[in-house]
């Protein structure tokens, strides 16, 4: 177990490396003229020059990737260039991670639970007209693209209606309740294909065990419907839905591209669109990383968290 | 005897030897006899007349297969026969309501439910875009103290009123000569007005200039207002006109333009309604079938070629997707071993970059060489087919080994003629239809990544649905119009190609033959 854990990570850690290289390369490629006027830096054009200069702004792109690479590994992805000129990318990223992670977070503590509840309810009423209706509204909420509903939610609750207000609040500080309440039409959006997504998923799973043979053995052996469910059917169902749901929680991180640049929230996704409309390649990089680690990491955890929460898979078995 | 068959026998001892076996000697023994077996008295079904028969019993999918084909119909058959290109817009008929023709009432009829300040009631009034006065209701602002009165009214958006214009000789005379030839409903050039009155109002010099370049800009106000744009009233209650007459009383329906030393010019400004003249240049009434929008572009015809675009960009996304997964994975399936494992690596490796980073990456590289719709196809090819590559790859893992592919071999057959006559046709259903949901979601990346501009499809030739979405964005509280048809399109095309790929597939999946009933 231990070797096969170390190798994925090994394998993790060359994909990465590799990713990583390749979206240098293709980077540097790009002109990335040296913006400066007094006002863009600052007024510190000296220092933004000289930081160029440490990057080895005029030397092979090979030489410069390995430049940024001992920056990196000492925590330092460099400083923005066009947009929060002369400041730290990791420093900003810090202060915008915690937005991006307040939505996700609500979105996940509000939605698994009602995902996991009404996926569980559909397939007990498997073929009843319960379970119709939540399949062909799952089946809308997952078709429909995300900035309809957006628009959807937007319109009636908040500009219609007036239950919550069309900006969110100012501040920093993303954990208050009165920034959860501003922020709930994009929870809400977000809320919608979490559940939706889940439903199906726990649905599709929990019908496959329900006609296991062991639910009609749990059942002869005198349990009730109630108690074969939760005992067996809903621990075995779990064994695919908990890695997902795993996926998902590391997935917060990165946060919506279209829900953050909606509602205006100030995170990860809506500087990474600020960075691409600005060409501010040093975010560009830095955010291209962070979405590839996330990737490889939800990849691995959920791959891994398989042989943990389910004996009867052995992991790396020949 | 001649016709002897030669037959060369090994036997156990591996000796060989001829063995003579006369022809005559043959006979059948079961020609003459009857055959008591019964005729199948059932019907050939074959495999894809049955996934025919098994996709039209599922009737959700059926209908989602007609609202597609209506879908695509429109989208292909509107840019041709439309009155307006994708660039056709009308500065004034902007954030129009729908109106399905020139002569409509009752439903879709441009008309729109508004509540106005009693200012825009007059306003609207003034060129009779007022339809229905519905009523008054009157609130209390806590902002001026004062009580408000709002009319709730249904305005018609295709009456715009006057406006002011610039133009030269030949073009007054001609429009002075059409409206002789109509009556006074129809006639274009409005009288001229002017603003000396405003210089007797109780008010600062400040207030005085503001409201002067506020009427400037409006060839509407053909009235005496108040600062508040409220109309002056006179002691009968009608509102006073500011029309420039002359000595005699005539109206002027024109101003000369003078230039710098103060000598007249041949430019004139008119005062022209708009609403005439656009019926005088295209002979009819301003409609457009699902409204315009904010810049004025016709709805119905630029949602159609965003739905070519986008239906163009997943159809031929998906088709090289197959293509070159099938091959790839082909390849990796069918060779197995070193080639596997390194044509295995790559993809993986290419798989775990993340989509939105290939699509920003090749737009910044290839926008401005190729083309931003050719370089977005080649992003979301460099990627998309690896999914394709994986199924196929598993398909042929399982057919490889299996004997009829034994027996080819050893009948000689080459690995081209196994990969592609043999293995493929078996492997082909799964790839075909999980291409059919592949289509959905590059129209939903297409759609998303313009609406996020971080690619730009419009263009002079095109636009993309997603483009429409972020202009409309701006201003959907208030015209909701501009954004609802574009959302709805978009919704209604993917919960179709969704619910219309899943019959698909479950009707190409022999497997599941008899379990839906």
């Amino acid at each position: 177990m231990a070797k096969y854990i170390f190798k994925r990570i090994g394998l993790m850690l060359v994909t990465f490396f590799i990713v990583t290289l390749m979206c240098f390369v293709l980077i540097k490629l790009l002109p990335d003229p040296i913006v400066c006027t007094p006002t863009s830096a600052g007024g510190n054009c000296d220092a933004m020059y000289a930081w160029y200069n440490a990057m080895g702004y005029n030397k092979p792109i090979m030489e410069q990737f390995w430049i940024y690479l001992q920056h990196i590994c000492v925590g330092d992805f460099g400083i923005g260039t066009k947009m929060y000129p002369m400041q730290s990318v990791g420093e900003i990223m810090s202060q915008k991670l915690p937005a991006t992670i307040s939505v996700n977070l609500w979105t996940m503590i509000i939605g698994i639970p009602l995902g996991l509840i009404l996926g569980t309810f559909s397939a007990l009423k498997k073929n009843k007209w319960e379970d119709s209706v939540i399949s062909v509204l799952v089946m809308l909420v997952i078709s429909v693209p995300s900035y309809v509903y957006c628009f959807i939610i937007m319109y009636f609750f908040c500009f219609k209606w007036n239950w919550f207000p069309i900006t969110i609040n100012n501040g920093t500080n993303f954990f208050t309740p009165q920034m959860v309440a501003s922020m709930m039409p994009a929870i809400i959006c977000m809320v919608l294909g979490t559940i939706a997504g889940l439903t199906r998923y726990s649905r599709a799973e929990l019908t496959e065990v329900l006609t296991s043979e062991y639910m009609l053995l749990a059942r002869a052996k005198g349990l009730t419907r109630a108690q074969a469910t939760v005992r067996h059917a809903f621990r075995n169902a779990m064994v695919p839905i908990f890695p997902m749901i795993l996926g998902e929680i590391i997935g917060l991180l990165s946060g919506s591209l279209i829900v953050e640049n909606f509602f205006g929230i100030p995170g990860v996704g809506a500087l990474y669109i600020t960075s691409i409309n600005v060409k501010d390649y040093n975010f560009f990089m830095f955010l291209n990383m962070f979405y590839i680690a996330i990737g490889l990491v939800s990849g691995l955890i959920i791959d891994l968290s398989y042989g943990f929460i389910d004996p009867r898979i052995r992991m790396g078995a020949k | 005897m001649s016709d002897n068959k030669k037959v060369s026998v090994v036997n156990n001892n591996d000796s060989q030897f001829d063995l003579k076996l006369p022809q005559d000697e043959f006979a059948f023994i079961q020609k003459d006899e009857k055959i008591y077996d019964q005729k199948f008295q059932t019907k050939k079904i074959g495999f894809l007349q049955d996934a025919l028969i098994r996709f039209s019993k599922n009737r959700g999918s059926v209908i989602a297969a007609v609202i597609l084909l209506i879908l695509i119909l429109y989208s292909l058959i509107v840019p041709a026969v439309s009155r307006f290109g994708v660039g056709d817009y009308d500065q004034y008929y902007t954030n129009c309501a729908p109106k399905v023709s020139e002569n409509a009432s009752g439903f879709w009829d441009g008309t729109k439910s508004d509540s106005v300040k009693s200012e825009m009631y007059y306003y609207y009034n003034g060129f009779g875009a007022v339809k229905e006065l519905k009523g008054t209701s009157t609130y209390y602002s806590e902002d001026t103290g004062r009580d408000v009165t709002m009319y709730n009214i249904v305005r018609d958006t295709y009456k715009v009123g006057f406006k002011f214009d610039t133009v030269k000789k030949d073009v007054v005379d001609e429009l002075m000569a059409y409206d002789k030839t109509v009556d006074d409903s129809l006639k274009i050039l409005g009288p001229m007005v002017e603003y000396s009155y405003i210089d007797s109002l109780t008010i600062d010099v400040f207030s005085k200039s503001t409201l002067k370049s506020f009427l400037a800009r409006d060839a509407n106000y053909y009235y005496q207002v108040d600062r508040y744009h409220n109309p002056i009233k006179d002691l009968q209650g009608n509102t006073i006109p500011i029309y420039i007459t002359d000595d005699e009383g005539n109206l002027s329906y024109y101003t000369q333009f003078t230039d710098a030393e103060g000598a007249l010019t041949n430019t004139y400004q008119i005062r022209l309604n708009y609403d005439n003249y656009y019926v005088y240049k295209n002979g009819h009434r301003p409609y457009n079938i699902l409204g315009s929008d904010s810049t004025g572009y016709d709805i119905f015809t630029r949602l159609a070629y965003g739905g070519r675009l986008s239906l163009l960009l997943g159809v031929v996304v998906a088709s090289i997707n197959i293509i070159l997964g099938i091959i790839y994975g082909a390849i990796e399936g069918y060779y197995g071993g070193a080639t596997d494992l390194i044509m295995e690596r790559i993809s993986d490796i290419l798989s775990c970059v993340p989509s939105i980073v290939v699509v920003s990456l090749f737009n910044l590289h290839l926008a401005t060489k190729v083309g931003p719709v050719p370089s977005l196809l080649f992003a979301f090819v460099a990627t998309g087919w690896i999914g394709t590559a994986s199924t196929v790859r598993m398909q042929f893992y399982r057919y490889k080994n299996q004997e009829y592919i034994l027996a080819a071999r050893t009948l000689g057959a080459k690995d081209r003629r196994l990969i592609f006559h043999h293995i493929l046709p078996n492997a082909i259903g799964p790839v075909v239809t999980s291409s059919v949901l592949m289509i959905p979601s590059v129209i939903f990346s297409e759609s998303m990544l313009s609406y996020l501009n971080i690619i730009n499809l419009s263009s002079r030739d095109t636009t993309s649905i997603g483009t429409m979405l972020s202009e409309g964005q701006a201003t959907f509280t208030t015209y909701p119009n501009n954004i609802l048809w574009p959302c709805l399109f978009i919704s209604l095309l993917m919960i179709c190609f969704n619910v219309f790929g899943n019959g698909l597939r479950d009707a190409f999946n022999p497997s599941l033959r008899g379990s839906e009933e």
